[in-house]
């Protein structure tokens, strides 16, 4: 599309690369079947397609080589999430989950030994995890969590239910947050593990091509060994989302482009009373709003690219670039919908499925309200959270 | 083995070109451009060869200065180094690029030199001819598969000719064009695009190559294809037939 600020330049000419081998690689192994796996509800098979995934060096971009990563940096991994959710918001979510939700927190906290047995796997695309915070009585407040970690002899006891998991039924172990005396702590834990199970959420209307289910702990054993040994208090989750929400500020804006492309060739070939609709002036202005979007927003997350890299990006600086740019992908997935008249709402044209799926995307990582407040209480130094604070 | 391999910047073949008011060039502004995906499947192959049988793959580019990022696709593949001879401002005709590539392919010396069957902007399919000419070696055009005879520096080709298939053996030095069904290329990898990093890229222009930069061709005008008709129904198979036979003069 039409880069008038040449945002692309703002980008090394590493990601630029990435970019293309990204693109290719999709358009060609995912695009063709992506349809019909969010009809029928029918993710993917993740364990062939994250190996081909890892080979390009799509997961954990920006972890180091010497830690087992492919040794790239923020932008090649906002990029390669900018690219996966030009297809579909759940390709994103998945490699957001494996990248910033699972390998981050082994790499930020994990053991030696827990990073020596993950990362590469994980790079690799051979193992797959998830990351379980939200509870059925817990979402944009995690501190209300209810699932514990009891020590025992050993080992940890974990009982609770975490809801809502991306990838939960396809994992190989799964990153739990639980209670534990000195406060909220991350556990790795495996498949298999007695008294762990995990369970599929179907009849989903956004999403359908992603993996989600639940985490059901029932008093399940873990030795020492699974703890993250670094965690310490919410904040360490919290560390994690930061690096996904990242990632989604970055997808959010490919699929805001998708829709946009959609609607930009439809109504220039579209044509009623005599002419292309494109030559309509509320349709020239429906198509300027999304396009003057998704240049601010890749203006946006070219610069948080940066900060990111040099460690210098606040928590806050990525809420306002997840906030702006999910917003943008919803309005520009409604305006394209409209602009495709009663084609839009056929699944064989992107907007409506980018529509329902950025639902999710308004909702999970930090509804967009928890931004909102999140910067009103970095503007005011007011937290507006609860009613007691 | 030494191989070369040449690859060309080329307007991205999925964008749509535009001609500039001028009529004899193309708006390059906000074109997107990538390796000739012709020259991608040489890289491919040259790449091939060296995981079987060892050497080093040298990637040669003639083009403007922006040309880097398509030798740093190919170092990204996994070539080892790469030469680009900057043509910038000066428009440069096969017979040009071809005497760039020998002089860079004597300097270099090479057992086999690769490239695409044509680059997909210009269709021309003229310098891998001139080149061999210039060079004195032989050239298999249109490869299909390549093979390296044994200890032997000889080439077993098989080359897509019409309604067949011909297989030729050739002596090393030579060069072989890749056509579309020789292989599929690998994508350039994270872990490939930041070793390509440290990977030399060696610049040098036309002049200091002491290569005559007056074309002999010259592009007289531009023209964007005849707009696409609209399809049309008929009635009956003989009615297609006759459509097909007097309208369109395709049968
Ligand atoms: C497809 C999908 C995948 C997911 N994957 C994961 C995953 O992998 N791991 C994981 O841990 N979680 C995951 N989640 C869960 C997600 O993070 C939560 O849904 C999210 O945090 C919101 O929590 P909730 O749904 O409980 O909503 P609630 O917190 O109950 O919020 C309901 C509404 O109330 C508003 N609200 C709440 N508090 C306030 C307040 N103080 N002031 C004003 N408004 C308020 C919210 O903005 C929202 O509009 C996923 C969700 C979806 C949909």
């Amino acid at each position: 599309m039409l880069d008038l600020y040449q945002t692309e330049g703002l980008l090394p000419e590493s990601s630029r690369i990435l970019r293309h081998s990204v693109r290719e690689f999709l358009e060609k192994e995912v695009r063709p079947g992506i349809l019909e796996a969010f009809h029928t509800e029918t993710p993917p098979d993740m364990r062939a397609l994250a190996p081909k995934m890892g080979a390009l060096g799509m997961l954990g971009a920006f972890i180091p080589e010497e830690d087992g990563g492919p040794g790239g940096s923020y932008c090649d991994y906002g990029v390669v999430c900018q690219e996966a959710e030009r297809l579909d918001s759940s390709l994103r979510s998945f490699i957001a989950v494996i990248s910033a939700l699972v390998m981050y927190p082994i790499w930020r906290f994990g053991s030696e030994a827990q990073k020596r047995r993950w990362l590469p796997a994980l790079a690799k695309g051979e193992a797959i995890g998830c990351f379980g915070l939200t509870e059925p009585n817990a979402g944009s407040d995690p501190a209300s969590m209810e699932t514990k970690a009891r020590k025992v002899q050993a080992g940890w006891v974990l009982k609770g239910r975490k809801q809502w998991i991306s990838e939960a039924s396809i994992a190989d172990f799964a990153i739990v947050w639980a209670k534990t005396e000195e406060g909220i702590r991350g556990f790795l834990i495996e498949r298999g593990t007695e008294g762990f199970e995990t369970s599929t959420i179907k009849k989903k209307g956004s999403m359908r091509a992603s993996d989600v289910g639940e985490l059901i702990l029932e008093d399940a054993f873990v030795p020492d060994e699974a703890l993250l040994l670094k965690s310490s208090g919410l904040k360490t989750p919290l560390s994690c989302l930061t690096q996904a929400r990242f990632g989604i500020a970055w997808g959010a804006l490919g699929a805001a482009e998708d829709c946009f492309e959609a609607a930009l060739n439809y109504a220039k070939d579209r044509k009623q009373f005599g002419a292309p609709i494109a030559s309509y002036q509320l349709v020239q202005k429906k198509l300027v709003d999304m396009f003057i979007g998704i240049t601010q927003g890749k203006l946006l997350v070219a610069r948080l690219a940066r900060l990111m890299q040099e460690g210098k990006a606040s928590f806050q600086a990525v809420s306002l670039a997840k906030k702006v740019n999910v917003a943008l992908a919803r309005e520009c997935a409604a305006i394209s919908r409209e602009l495709l008249g009663a084609n839009g709402i056929a699944l064989e044209y992107p907007p409506i499925r980018h529509m329902m799926n950025i639902e999710s995307v308004y909702t999970y990582e930090g509804t967009d309200d928890m931004h909102t407040l999140i910067l009103g209480e970095a503007l005011t130094g007011i937290g507006a959270f609860a009613k007691e604070a | 083995m030494k191989l070369l391999v040449a690859v060309k910047r080329v307007p991205d073949p999925e964008a749509k070109i535009r001609v500039k008011p001028d009529g004899n060039s193309i708006v390059t502004e906000q074109l997107k451009f990538v390796i000739n995906p012709f020259d991608e499947i040489a890289v491919e192959e040259a790449l091939r060869i060296k995981e079987k049988l060892g050497g080093e793959v040298v990637v040669l580019s003639i083009g403007p200065s922006e040309a880097a990022e398509q030798v740093r696709t190919a170092l990204a593949m996994g070539a080892d180094r790469g030469v680009l001879v900057k043509t910038d401002g000066a428009y440069a005709d096969p017979g040009i690029i071809a005497r760039a590539l020998a002089e860079v392919a004597k300097q270099e010396g090479f057992d086999v030199l690769l490239m695409g069957k044509q680059a997909v902007d210009t269709d021309y399919g003229q310098t891998c001819g001139m080149l061999a000419q210039i060079l004195g070696v032989p050239c298999a055009s249109f490869a299909y598969k390549v093979e390296v005879e044994g200890e032997s520096k000889r080439l077993v080709v098989v080359r897509e000719v019409d309604g067949g298939l011909e297989t030729k053996l050739i002596g090393m030095p030579c060069i072989v064009t890749a056509d579309l069904r020789l292989n599929e290329p690998r994508y350039a990898s994270l872990p490939g695009i930041m070793k390509a990093k440290k990977k030399e890229i060696r610049q040098i222009s036309l002049e200091e190559l002491g290569v005559e930069v007056t074309p002999k061709l010259r592009v007289e005008s531009l023209e964007e294809p005849p707009k696409r008709q609209g399809g049309r129904k008929v009635g009956s198979v003989e009615e297609l037939v006759r459509a097909l036979h007097d309208e369109a003069k395709v049968i």
